[in-house]
């Protein structure tokens, strides 16, 4: 099947495109809706909102989950807050602006129609929420509040204390559950996708994985919705919960559909360090706090001393002597390099020497600690928490952690995917961050997508292409059924000693050295020599006790492990053949002289796409150039 | 340090279900309790024994999945916190450790110490939402709400749906999860339409799926995560009886 790359933006000035597409799109009749079956695979914000908003459609909706309720997917645990250009502050914010501000954000890497639509939708979902009794904070006048985030110079987040995602995931799932009960929507909790299935090209159906009773399932529909999150426990630690996977998606694209961007991944700046082996997962502290904390590290190489020992003219704070006008404050990707630079340099802190301080005591002088703690108590608890330490007294140890996937599932300007009628929204599709994402965006475009877009353009799909009524003894499924069963056969027949752990330790390990916050040809092309052994050394020696017919995490496990190792290697080699510096990809070949990030527009200002030829064949790249009508194209600096 | 672990196991909903013997070795004191069960799972799966079974996904306090009560505490010792918070350094080189699942009849047990926790979900579907469709809703601004009130309602929506609360009720109450969903959506201005109806929909649900009935121990806030007050329990009460003389329902 030859595959055609068309981004299907609609014609006509920016600002209508979205408008003239809907007014385009062909619609479905509400008595016709209901004989339409379409499958939602994930409950996180996009999801969530995704099968709530088809089931008030009229749909017939069936909504999957590999957690036990809908409401514990990982949406739930952003902190920060959501983007909207409602301008409620009268600080000159616009639709336009937070426009710009994404493509710019994104280092000019994102498709512009996508990004202005998800700006122009962003006001819409505040009013929704709010509908919903989201409690957002409030000002003293009972009107909504704002805060400010990284990368823009308007006050536009909306937020519900460090509890943001929370609240608009249970906005989200509430709608769900009242769709549940009028029966609109069916839900199946505890069932894990692992393969999509195709009839006539197109996507009709999924096979699943009972994870309470190990049955494998099938289900037919007439369009099928991944909403199921990005990949960022490929690295192992990361700040992701420790379920989040790349299987849906990874299995959608071995059946063709092209995996776009994969190496655009975000490195927070500031997360609790490793303390050791045993350590599962990374937590983030706020990118707040870096308002008034001042990270620093000592001047001198190796020097062990206590923090309270080292005396001022000893200490380097390095982002405000590098970057005297932004100085804490740098956007996400430059903090994180320059903290790896500083340990790289043999000026690290703490045990493992991989941390940096990020220090309160001066804001602690300025304004007393009651004021510090009414902004950040809770962080602090957090972190004394998890570390033990008094972060009033001593300066908190910060290290950059892998935090978000911009890349994911290529997908057009309807948000579908190279397979007809597979769509793919929130984190797990390509479409609107680009090389980097800005704070409180995530939430926006999760919502956007499953409240605003998707029930448009999936009901153009419907109408416009003949779906003949199928059910699940069509062969397709049976076929696969038959591999997703092969393949957990397999798992538990290698009955090695290696434990499933050791080895996405290792990959994770592979992954973060070579392919993390800074990246260079020798490194990518060792770790593509590291990972087809990693995981051949998997198939041959990894240990998955129990068995297939009840609850078994380990087979989970193992069977997302097995898609990472395949996984990793697209990854790296995305990030081998994109010879620029853009966002989160730094690649030291192209930085300014002042170790800066350094695009190469001329030749890399496309989206990457790429098609799977089989597991350790080289996949094919496709490529979508990206064009910027509206927005000039420059480089970003913050000296 | 060196811990004995005294682990609830059991191989499926009807399965007879047992404390099993199993022996912590090397933890240290910054592991999580959930990072020192993994370690216990490790050295099993290189015995190629069975993991042992339990919930868990954000690991910081805020998705609601883990679920274990250790020495007879739903989330453990510390206040305020969820298991997957709990560190290590809170227990002593040589200390015996018991890990049970949720006991409670609307929380069957799954495996191990899973459990499932539908009814909860039920609860929510049977009325704990506002009734607004995608798309029709009016500009954020429109209802201003006191800065008072927003806060008091974040307070309850500030609930995680772990079931701690029904655990360590000896009657498995769902009343402290039920009411702060209520209270939340009680105090908004946006909540207001439906408030009768779902109070109702919402204990009526709670009363079929086999949870008990409150008699104001304060079990549950005591070991509530996010310190999620009685007084939320009051309220719900009072939503009750209003619905049944207001609304004669």
């Amino acid at each position: 099947m030859a595959i055609t790359l068309d981004p299907k933006v609609p014609s006509g000035p920016i600002a209508e495109k979205w408008d003239r597409h809907k007014f385009a799109m062909k619609l479905v009749n509400p008595a016709n809706k209901r004989k339409y079956t379409i499958i939602v695979v994930g409950t996180g914000l996009a999801g969530a909102s995704a099968a709530a908003s088809l089931g008030e459609l009229g749909y017939n909706v069936l909504n999957f989950c590999i957690q036990d309720s809908p409401r514990r997917a990982h949406s739930i645990a952003a902190q920060g807050g959501i983007n909207a250009a409602k301008n409620y502050q009268n600080d000159g914010d616009s639709v336009y602006r937070l426009f710009y501000d994404t493509v710019k954000g994104g280092d000019y890497r994102s498709r512009e129609a996508n990004v202005y639509r998800l700006a122009q939708l962003s006001v819409n979902i505040i009013d929704q929420c709010v509908a919903q009794g989201v409690p957002f904070a409030r000002e003293y006048g009972g009107l909504l509040d704002n805060r400010s985030f990284g990368g823009a110079q308007v006050s536009r987040t909306f937020y519900a204390r460090g509890q943001t995602g929370q609240q608009l995931l249970l906005g989200a799932y509430q709608s769900l559950m009242r769709q549940v009960q009028q029966k609109a929507v069916r839900l199946f909790p505890r069932r894990e996708m692992l393969d999509v299935v195709l009839v006539d090209g197109k996507a009709r159906g999924i096979v699943i994985r009972n994870l309470m009773t190990g049955a494998i399932e099938k289900y037919a529909g007439d369009a099928v919705i991944l909403a199921t999150g990005g990949y960022g426990t490929a690295y192992y630690l990361s700040t992701n919960a420790v379920n989040s996977n790349v299987t849906a998606a990874w299995r959608a694209h071995k059946r063709g559909a092209l995996f776009a961007n994969p190496c655009f991944t975000q490195i927070h700046p500031t997360c609790i360090p490793v303390s050791g082996p045993h350590q599962s997962k990374l937590t983030l502290m706020s990118e707040s706090l870096r308002n008034d904390g001042r990270v620093w590290v000592p001047k001198n190489k190796g020097d062990r001393r206590p923090p309270d020992q080292i005396p001022e003219d000893e200490r380097d704070y390095y982002l405000e002597r590098k970057y005297p006008s932004f100085g804490n404050l740098v956007p996400r990707d430059v903090a994180s390099r320059n903290a790896k630079q500083a340990c790289d340099d043999g000026r690290g802190v703490g045990e493992s020497g991989l941390a940096v301080y990020l220090d309160f005591k001066d804001a602690i002088g300025r304004i007393g600690v009651d004021s510090i703690k009414e902004k950040y108590g809770n962080l602090f608890q957090m972190y004394q928490k998890i570390t033990d330490e008094d972060p009033y007294k001593v300066p908190m140890r910060i290290y950059p952690a892998m935090h978000y996937a911009m890349g994911g599932l290529w997908v057009d300007y309807n948000l579908m995917s190279t397979i007809p009628g597979l769509h793919v929204l929130g984190e797990a599709n390509f479409s609107d961050h680009g090389a980097n994402r800005l704070g409180a965006s995530a939430l926006m475009q999760g919502l956007a997508d499953g409240y605003f877009v998707i029930p448009y353009t999936i009901g153009d799909y419907l109408a416009a292409n003949p779906l003949p009524k199928l059910t699940i003894e069509h062969d397709a499924f049976k076929e696969a059924a038959d591999n997703v069963q092969k393949r957990i056969d397999t798992l538990l027949s290698v009955k090695g000693a290696k434990t499933i752990r050791s080895i996405h330790r290792e990959l994770g390990a592979v992954l973060w050295d070579d392919v993390g916050m800074s990246r260079n040809e020798a490194g990518l092309r060792r770790a593509l020599e590291r990972i087809p052994k990693l995981r051949d050394d998997f198939w041959h020696n990894v240990s998955v006790p129990g068995t297939p017919d009840n609850l078994n995490q380990s087979l989970e496990y193992a069977g997302r492990v097995a898609d990472y190792l395949e996984f990793a290697e697209l990854l790296t080699l995305d990030a081998l053949n994109r010879r620029e510096s853009c966002g989160g990809h730094f690649r030291e070949e192209s930085q300014t002289p002042e170790n800066e990030a350094l695009r190469d527009d001329a030749n890399y200002s496309y989206a990457a796409a790429w098609e799977f030829k089989g597991v350790g064949k080289a996949p094919e790249l496709h490529k979508e150039p990206l064009v910027f009508d509206e927005v000039h194209l420059t480089q970003r600096s913050y000296k | 340090m060196r811990l004995n672990l005294k682990i609830w196991r059991q191989a499926g909903p009807a399965a007879t279900g047992h404390l099993e013997d199993y022996t912590a070795d090397n933890v240290s004191p910054d592991m999580s309790f959930l990072e020192m069960l993994d370690v216990v799972n490790e050295g099993l799966a290189r015995l190629g024994k069975d993991a042992i079974a339990f919930d868990s996904d954000c690991r910081e306090g805020i998705c609601g999945m883990c679920s274990l009560v250790v020495n007879g505490v739903p989330h453990g010792p510390d206040r305020g916190t969820t298991v997957c918070q709990l560190h290590m350094r809170r227990f002593k080189d040589g200390d015996t450790i018991t890990i049970e699942p949720w006991r409670a009849l609307a929380f069957p047990i799954v495996k191990d110490l899973v459990v499932d926790r539908g009814a909860f979900d039920r609860i929510i579907a049977a009325g704990g939402f506002v009734s607004v469709n995608c798309g029709g809703a009016p500009d954020g601004n429109t209802l201003p709400i006191s800065k008072e009130i927003a806060e008091q309602a974040m307070d309850s929506a500030a609930c995680i749906g772990c079931g701690a609360c029904v655990a360590a009720c000896k009657n498995a109450s769902a009343h402290l999860f039920m009411s702060a969903k209520i209270s939340h959506l009680a105090l908004l201005p946006q909540g207001q339409v439906e408030r009768h109806h779902r109070v109702m929909a919402m204990i009526d649900q709670a009363d079929v799926e086999g949870f008990g009935s409150c008699s104001n121990e304060g079990e549950c806030e005591a070991v509530c995560p996010k310190e999620i007050p009685i007084s939320n329990i009051a309220r719900m009460t009072r939503e009750y009886v209003r619905a049944l003389l207001v609304a004669g329902k």
